[in-house]
């Protein structure tokens, strides 16, 4: 994969104006050359504009995919800058609007850089190609006495000319049929620490997030929606709400049943954020609840919980589980239970939307930019080319921003008052109207041979399927939302994985690592259960569990390689000091997980002070393959062990008659700076293809950490948060 | 009609006197760095100095600031710029939108504590919420910008 040949014929050189002077080199990538079949990729052939080198010798660099704080922008454009040979401090990052032409451009499943690497590597080198054949033509000397340096063509006798004033022949050119990629010895940025382009923006407060885009006469615009998910309007009354200063109009917002439509509701048009607030706030609404009135999470969960202790459907099943269970020497169940989640990113949902006449612009903090576009086309009744995407930086994504449900909302109002509106989402409105990460019940049930070997392995499940946000009605987990349970990369005999039914009752849709976070849970609590039982050393049991070295027999082109999880778990482990001695009190618990196609490991250091859990230090380790900028895979292995300490001490959303009972940061926590722990990172070196960053590290740590409170308490917590058993 | 100092410029605004100061900064004045994260006092993403000390702006009508010194993410003073600089030194930010408010809290840190402990530190930025977990980095971008004083 990612040979030349993949790289399209019909790529051209020629000015098309991404501004005037500048050669515009745009070169085609198949989307059929995606790396797995997994992806929902466009199966579209577009042209793709990503290079602009100007005269100057500035070079704008274009970056598809939206950055909500994982780097993508400076990793995706010094790729192209590497295979250029082109200069770092010379590169301008341009973001894409939300277009097809750039390929699949949602900033979701861990892929940008797995699926982009090679084809941006292309881009860079079918760049530095032309501009070799434009010196070597301006020389009069054979291209291969020619090499690309530091932003400059340097020919074997020791002239140089600088890539800029190569623009004016370059133009003219034939793009090459084949471009040779850089050997990985000689990468300049790939592999290394890279500066974010953005850094000094973001510390700044110059960078425009969403919520920062103002337009010339533009209104705030603030939406009370319906408690009750999918809830609809019957009335309002908006006499008082007009009084208000500051409040221009009271609309009525439409329900677009669709998976990223409007939820409906009432907006409160205003001069400013806070009378829109305000008036919103004091807004009395008459709402037809619907179907969902009367959700209740905690019978809920008593409910889907039975239906685990029942047989459900198999996904998979190698051997004989049952046969296996009558004859094994100890078995031991387990059932584990997790609540919903909300992603809250610290920038709300948001969006400006400008409707006039058939076009609408839009800037917005969006993970699906060209998602955005259909929906809003859809809604205007007109063609996607009228619509135009502009995406601002993300103050965090998380997956609640591959939703553009609030961008319809906005582009609704726009229309309806006839100018610029930018819709605000309070806080509230996140915790209470978010697409949930679902809530789940697992049942497990492992047999043990008279060595201490596991010969069977059940595991059973129940969770509202994010299908249902897609074909509403869907109830049991589709095969991907079941891939992390049945992909188990254990050396077992008999296993068997089942799914049982659960209605959805929210809205519900991905969190950063999604399915892995319940699944990781359920596998890593109930192996260290198991090694507990066979009374093994926690990691010795489970590198026995792993088993020899094997790669995964899957039609997937990623597949597990037990050599590696088995070598990210030692890594994690020995740097954490697994089997040395440790302060009084302290204990170590272990999690290693494949997710994203990474490998990933956490070793979880925690003591308990007067009944409260204090994490120390957490070690992970991954193996992701080629590591593009090292800092960054360095920043999202320490947001990642922040994200899932705030998910286990303290991450719970529940309704009661069908409305979200959390509301805003008081009690729907999160970890803050005295709880963050010491976070060390090893990053395997690895040559191989690059592979998922921004969430494989999550699915590691709540076990990791509820594995290191048995061993320091010998208390087994199988439900979180635990904040509900008192340890935070 | 209320007069404001903000970043050593005086701002008149013809505004309701119990708006919270963050909106009129955003949406009156248009200075966007500072940020709306919660509106309730909890995260920390508003904060600004006032008189050098780190304030909630979402939790403080604009009418009771005026004639205080108002300094924003904008504006300019040393320890702000001091921090700045070590934040992007160490590569702080991901998403960066908490990191206008991490950043006033830090410099109201430094401004009443020049030498602060690690658990003076914390105690301060509890204050503040970043979910994509930059703590780590922050506090040794706090750690680093003190060394850099006092190596002068």
């Amino acid at each position: 994969m990612g040979s030349i040949k993949n790289i399209s014929r019909r790529g051209f050189i020629k000015g098309i104006g991404l501004a005037s002077g500048g050669l515009v080199i745009a070169s085609s990538t198949s989307l059929l050359s995606s790396f797995t079949t997994t992806d929902i990729e466009v199966l579209e052939f577009n042209p793709n504009l990503f290079v602009q080198l100007n005269s100057d010798g500035s070079l704008i660099l274009v970056a598809s995919r939206s950055e909500m704080g994982q780097g993508i922008r400076t990793s995706l454009t010094s790729v192209i800058a590497d295979e250029m040979e082109a200069n770092w401090d010379k590169v301008i990052i341009k973001q894409a609007t939300g277009d097809t032409k750039y390929g699949n451009q949602n900033t979701d499943g861990s892929r940008s850089i797995r699926t982009l690497y090679q084809k941006m590597r292309q881009m860079g080198a079918t760049v530095k190609s032309v501009l070799i054949t434009a010196a070597a033509k301006s020389w009069n000397v054979p291209e291969s006495e020619c090499k690309a340096e530091n932003h400059f063509i340097l020919h074997s006798s020791g002239k140089k000319i600088a890539f800029g004033d190569l623009v004016e022949i370059a133009k003219g050119l034939e793009v090459p049929k084949k471009v040779k990629l850089k050997s990985p010895k000689d990468f300049k940025y790939i592999g290394k620490t890279l500066p974010s382009k953005d850094v000094e923006n973001l510390s700044n407060g110059s960078a425009i997030f969403g919520l920062d885009k103002r337009l010339p006469n533009m209104k705030f615009a603030a939406i009370k929606r319906c408690p009750v998910a999918l809830g609809a309007v019957k009335s309002f009354d908006k006499t008082e709400i007009l009084k208000i200063n500051g409040v221009i109009d009271v609309i009525e917002v439409p329900s677009i049943i669709r998976p990223f439509g409007s939820l409906g509701g009432v907006a409160v048009i205003a001069t400013n954020t806070w009378a829109a607030f305000k008036g919103r706030d004091a807004l009395k609404v008459e709402w037809d609840y619907g179907k969902n009135k009367s959700y209740n999470s905690e019978n809920f969960m008593n409910n889907i919980t039975e239906n685990i202790h029942k047989t459900g459907h198999v996904e998979k099943s190698i051997g004989s589980v049952d046969d296996a269970f009558k004859k094994t020497n100890k078995a031991i169940e387990a059932t584990y239970q997790l609540p919903h989640l909300a992603h809250t990113p610290m920038e709300v949902p948001n969006a400006v939307a400008y409707a006039k006449g058939d076009t609408c612009e839009i800037w917005a903090p969006i993970q699906a930019p060209q998602a955005a576009r259909r929906e809003v086309a859809k809604l205007l009744n007109t063609d996607q080319a009228n619509v135009t995407i502009n995406v601002t930086f993300l103050g965090g994504g998380f997956g609640r921003k591959s939703k553009p449900d609030y961008i319809v909302e906005a582009a609704a109002v726009s229309k309806a008052i006839n100018g610029p509106v930018q819709v605000v989402w309070s806080r509230e409105d996140d915790i209470q109207h978010s697409y949930y990460h679902t809530v789940s019940a697992q049942y497990m049930k492992g047999g043990l041979d008279k060595n201490g070997n596991v010969n069977s392995w059940l595991h059973r499940f129940a969770l509202p399927t994010i299908g249902s946000t897609f074909k509403p009605g869907s109830n049991l987990p589709q095969p991907w939302e079941a891939k992390s349970a049945t992909d188990l990369p254990y050396d077992i005999p008999n296993m068997q994985v089942e799914t049982c039914k659960a209605d959805a009752h929210v809205r519900i849709g991905w969190l950063r690592s999604v399915i892995n976070i319940p699944h990781s849970f359920a596998i890593n609590s109930f192996a260290d259960e198991l090694a507990h039982e066979a009374g093994m050393d926690a990691l010795e049991f489970r590198l026995n569990l792993i088993g020899d070295d094997r790669i995964q027999q899957t039609k997937d082109k990623y597949k597990y390689d037990t050599a590696k999880l088995k070598n990210v778990l030692k890594t994690a482990a020995k740097n954490a000091g697994w089997g040395k001695k440790l302060p009084k009190g302290h204990a170590i618990g272990l999690a290693v997980h494949y997710s994203f196609y990474s490998h990933v490991a956490a070793a979880v250091e925690v003591s308990i002070i007067d009944g409260k859990v204090k994490v120390h230090h957490v070690h992970m380790a991954i193996d992701c393959g080629t590591t593009i900028n090292k800092d960054t895979v360095i920043a999202q292995m320490q947001g990642s062990v922040i994200f899932g300490m705030s998910l286990a001490f303290y991450g719970k959303i529940t309704a009661k008659d069908g409305a979200i009972e959390q509301s805003n940061f008081h009690d729907y926590q999160m970890i803050r700076m005295p709880n963050a722990p010491e976070i060390h990172v090893d990053i395997i070196k690895s040559n191989n293809k690059p592979t998922g960053v921004g969430e494989p590290g999550v699915p590691v740590i709540a076990p990791a950490l509820v594995n290191a409170i048995f061993k320091a308490t010998g208390k087994r917590y199988r439900s979180l948060p635990l904040s509900d058993h008192g340890l935070v | 009609m209320i007069t404001l100092k903000i970043n050593g410029k005086e701002h008149t605004v013809d505004t309701d006197p119990t708006m919270p100061l963050l909106w009129v900064i955003r949406d009156i004045i248009g200075f966007t760095g500072t940020k709306y994260g919660c509106g309730k006092g909890l995260c920390g993403a508003c904060m600004v100095l006032m008189d050098g000390n780190a304030i909630n702006s979402c939790q403080m009508p604009v009418s009771v600031v005026q004639g205080k010194e108002l300094i924003t993410i904008e504006g300019e003073t040393e320890n702000l710029q001091l921090l700045q600089k070590s934040w992007a030194e160490l590569n702080v930010p991901q998403c960066g939108f908490c990191q206008s408010g991490q950043l006033i809290t830090a410099t109201a840190l430094l401004n009443n504590n020049p030498n602060p402990s690690e658990t003076d530190i914390d105690n301060n930025m509890i204050r503040n919420i970043c979910r994509c977990g930059t703590y780590p980095r922050i506090k040794s971008a706090i750690n680093h910008s003190v060394e850099l004083k006092n190596k002068g």
